[in-house]
C-alpha cells in the first residue's frame, strides 16, 4: 500500500524538482539498407525510419500524459552510417545524412544520431568518406548527429584518427560561424563508446544490437540536490545513501517509461541510461549539486572527490532499479547545458584543466566546451587525446564535444538556444602539442596487469 | 501515516491516482467526486490532510468501467481544477508504484 506522503514525493519531484524522463530514443538497424545505388539505399533508410518510428512521438507523449511524467525528448540513433553507406560508390556521404534529416523531420523527432564511424584502429574507405562528410552534413542538416569513436582500451588511440577528427571539428566550425559554430555542438568524439546510448549528440545503434530497440535516459539533478539538501550537514557516508535511494527512483521511472513505450510500439526494451543529464534551467544542474555537497563553486578543489561520490552513488542506485542499465550511465557535466557549470567557468572557479580531471571520475567528458575559434587544429587534437587517454587508460567511456567557436575569443559568449544552451569561451593553454600531434600512428593499448 | 486502499502491490488493474491541491474551500470533494461519477469511475480511496495551509487530497479510483479513457479525464480534471482555483492531477498508479516499491 502506497502513503500520501510517496505520492506527494512523486509529485513534487516533478512538479518543482525538474524531474522529467529525458528522452526516449528508439534504435533503428539499417544494416539491411545498404546499396550500390545510393539513391536506393537512402530510400531504403528514409522508408524504414519513418515505418519504424512513425508512432514514437505520438507514443511517448501519450505515455507522458498518463503517467504525468514528463518525456522531453523523443529520438532516433541508427547504425553508424559509414558502415551502411560503404556498399555505394557515392562520392560523399551528405545525400545519407540528408536522407536522415528528412526522416527525422517527418516522424517529429528533434535529433537522430548515427552519422558515425568506428575507427579506433583504422579507417575503411567508407570511415573515411563519412568522416570527411562531417562538416557538410552538419551545416547542411538540422536534426542529425555526428559521432567518432576513435580509441578502446582493447586498440588503444588512434592518434591519425583524432588529428583528422580535429580538422572536422575546425571545418564545422567554420561553416557553422554564422550561428556561433552549433555544428560542432553535434558532434563527439569518442573513447570505448558505448553502442546503447540513448543520448544525443553519441547516440548511434550498435553492430550487436537488434533490428528496433526502445532506449531510454532519465534525468533529475534538481531532484538529488533537493535530497541532499534535506539532509543538511550529514557526512558524506549519509550522503552517499541519499544519493543512491534518490537515484533508485529516478531510474524507476526510466524503466517504468521504456518498458511501457518498447511495450506499445511493439519493439523490445534495450536499457535504462542511468545519467543525471543537466539543461540550463535554474536548479535542474549538477554543479549546483557539488555546490549543495559543500562546495563554494564547482571547480573549487574537492570538485573530483565529490562528483566522484555523485557518480558512484547515482550508479548504485540505478543499477538497483532497473534489470537493464546501460549506455552512458553517470553525472554529465556539459558547461553550456548547465546553468551552474555556466557561472562557475564565468567566475573563474572552474577551467578546462580542472574538467578534465573531474572527467576521469564521471560520465562522458569534456561536453559543450567553447573555445577561442583560433585554437590551433593540433591543439583540438591534444584536448581530444588527453580525453581519450583517460577513458582507454582508465577502462571507461570519454568523449569530447569541443566548440572551437569561429571569430570568438575568451570573454564572449557562444548562444545555442534550447537544451544546448550557452557557453563562454573558455581559455586553452597556449603552449604547443604540434610535435607530439604530427608524429600520428597509434597510442599501444594499455597493460590489463600492474595496474597503478 | 495515511496508508491508501487499493493497492494489493501486483498492479495489474486500471487504477489511477488523482491529487487535489489548493488553497482549502468548500465543495472540493463534491466537485471531484462528479466529475468521476459522471463518468463511470469508482472511488476507491480518498485521504486529505491539510499541509501548511493547503488542502491536500489524493483518491484512488478504478477505471476499469470508465466512459472515459486517462487523457480525457485529466483534461476534465484539469478543467475543473481551474474553475474551483485548485490543482488536479490523474495518474496511473503504476507511476507511484514503480518509484516506491519494488
Amino acid at each position: 500500500m502506497l502513503t500520501t506522503e510517496e505520492i506527494l514525493e512523486t509529485i513534487k519531484m516533478v512538479q518543482e524538482e525538474n524531474l522529467d524522463i529525458r528522452t526516449i530514443t528508439m534504435g533503428i538497424s539499417l544494416r539491411d539498407c545498404g546499396d550500390a545505388d545510393h539513391k536506393v539505399a537512402c530510400r531504403k533508410i528514409y522508408d524504414k525510419v519513418t515505418r519504424l518510428a512513425g508512432l514514437l512521438v505520438k507514443t511517448g507523449d501519450e505515455i507522458a500524459r498518463e503517467f504525468g511524467m514528463p518525456i522531453v525528448n523523443k529520438r532516433i540513433s541508427v547504425t553508424p552510417i559509414a558502415l551502411v553507406a560503404e556498399a555505394s560508390a557515392a562520392e560523399n556521404y551528405l545525400e545519407y545524412a540528408v536522407a536522415l534529416d528528412k526522416a527525422a523531420e517527418a516522424v517529429g523527432v528533434n535529433f537522430i544520431g548515427g552519422f558515425s564511424a568506428l575507427v579506433h584502429k583504422g579507417f575503411t574507405g567508407g570511415d573515411t568518406m563519412l568522416v570527411e562528410s562531417i562538416p557538410l552534413a552538419l551545416s547542411s542538416t538540422e536534426r542529425v548527429c555526428a559521432s567518432v569513436n576513435v580509441a578502446t582500451s582493447r586498440a588503444g588511440i588512434n592518434m591519425d584518427a583524432i588529428a583528422m577528427i580535429s580538422r572536422v571539428i575546425k571545418k564545422t566550425a567554420e561553416l557553422t560561424a554564422e550561428n556561433d559554430s552549433i555544428g560542432c555542438a553535434k558532434l563527439v568524439v569518442f573513447a570505448n563508446v558505448p553502442e546503447d546510448n540513448p543520448f544525443m549528440a553519441g547516440a548511434f545503434h550498435g553492430v550487436g544490437e537488434p533490428d528496433c530497440v526502445i532506449n531510454t535516459g532519465v534525468s533529475g539533478p534538481g531532484v538529488v540536490k533537493s535530497a541532499i539538501k534535506k539532509v543538511g550537514s550529514a557526512d558524506l557516508g549519509a550522503l552517499s545513501e541519499t544519493i543512491k535511494k534518490t537515484s533508485f527512483k529516478i531510474t524507476r521511472m526510466g524503466e517504468l517509461v521504456g518498458r511501457t513505450a518498447a511495450k506499445r510500439l511493439g519493439v523490445p526494451f534495450g536499457i535504462v541510461d542511468v545519467s543525471l543529464a543537466p539543461t540550463p534551467a535554474v536548479g535542474d544542474s549538477v554543479a549546483e549539486i557539488l555546490e549543495e555537497m559543500g562546495l563554494e563553486r564547482c571547480g573549487a578543489p574537492g570538485s573530483t572527490a565529490a562528483l566522484a561520490l555523485l557518480n558512484d552513488g547515482v550508479k548504485k542506485g540505478g543499477a538497483m532499479a532497473s534489470s537493464y542499465v546501460g549506455g552512458l550511465s553517470g553525472a554529465f557535466i556539459p558547461v553550456s547545458e548547465d546553468a551552474g557549470m555556466i557561472n562557475a567557468v564565468i567566475d573563474g572557479a572552474l577551467t578546462i584543466e580542472k574538467l578534465e580531471a573531474m572527467t576521469a571520475v564521471c560520465s562522458v567528458g569534456l561536453d559543450m566546451i567553447a573555445i577561442p575559434g583560433d585554437t590551433p587544429v593540433e591543439t583540438i587534437a591534444a584536448i581530444i587525446a588527453d580525453e581519450a587517454a583517460i577513458g582507454v587508460f582508465n577502462h571507461k567511456t570519454t568523449a569530447v564535444r569541443i566548440i572551437p567557436a569561429a571569430g570568438k575569443k575568451v570573454g564572449d559568449q557562444v548562444e545555442f538556444g534550447g537544451l544546448l544552451g550557452r557557453a563562454p569561451i573558455m581559455a586553452v593553454s597556449k603552449f604547443s602539442a604540434e610535435k607530439f600531434i604530427r608524429r600520428g600512428g597509434r597510442i599501444p593499448a594499455p597493460i590489463h596487469s600492474l595496474r597503478n | 501515516m495515511n496508508r491508501l486502499k487499493g493497492f494489493p502491490g501486483d498492479g495489474g488493474g486500471n487504477r489511477i491516482v488523482i491529487t487535489v491541491i489548493g488553497p482549502d474551500r468548500v465543495g472540493i470533494i463534491a466537485a471531484v467526486s462528479t466529475v468521476l461519477a459522471e463518468n463511470s469511475i469508482n472511488i476507491l480511496d480518498i485521504s486529505q490532510t491539510i499541509m501548511q495551509e493547503f488542502f491536500v487530497m489524493v483518491l484512488v479510483a478504478d477505471m476499469n468501467n470508465a466512459a472515459v479513457d486517462l487523457i480525457t479525464l485529466k483534461e476534465l480534471l484539469g478543467r475543473k481544477g481551474e474553475e474551483l482555483k485548485m490543482r488536479i492531477d490523474a495518474q496511473h498508479e503504476d507511476v507511484f508504484n514503480y518509484m516506491h516499491r519494488i
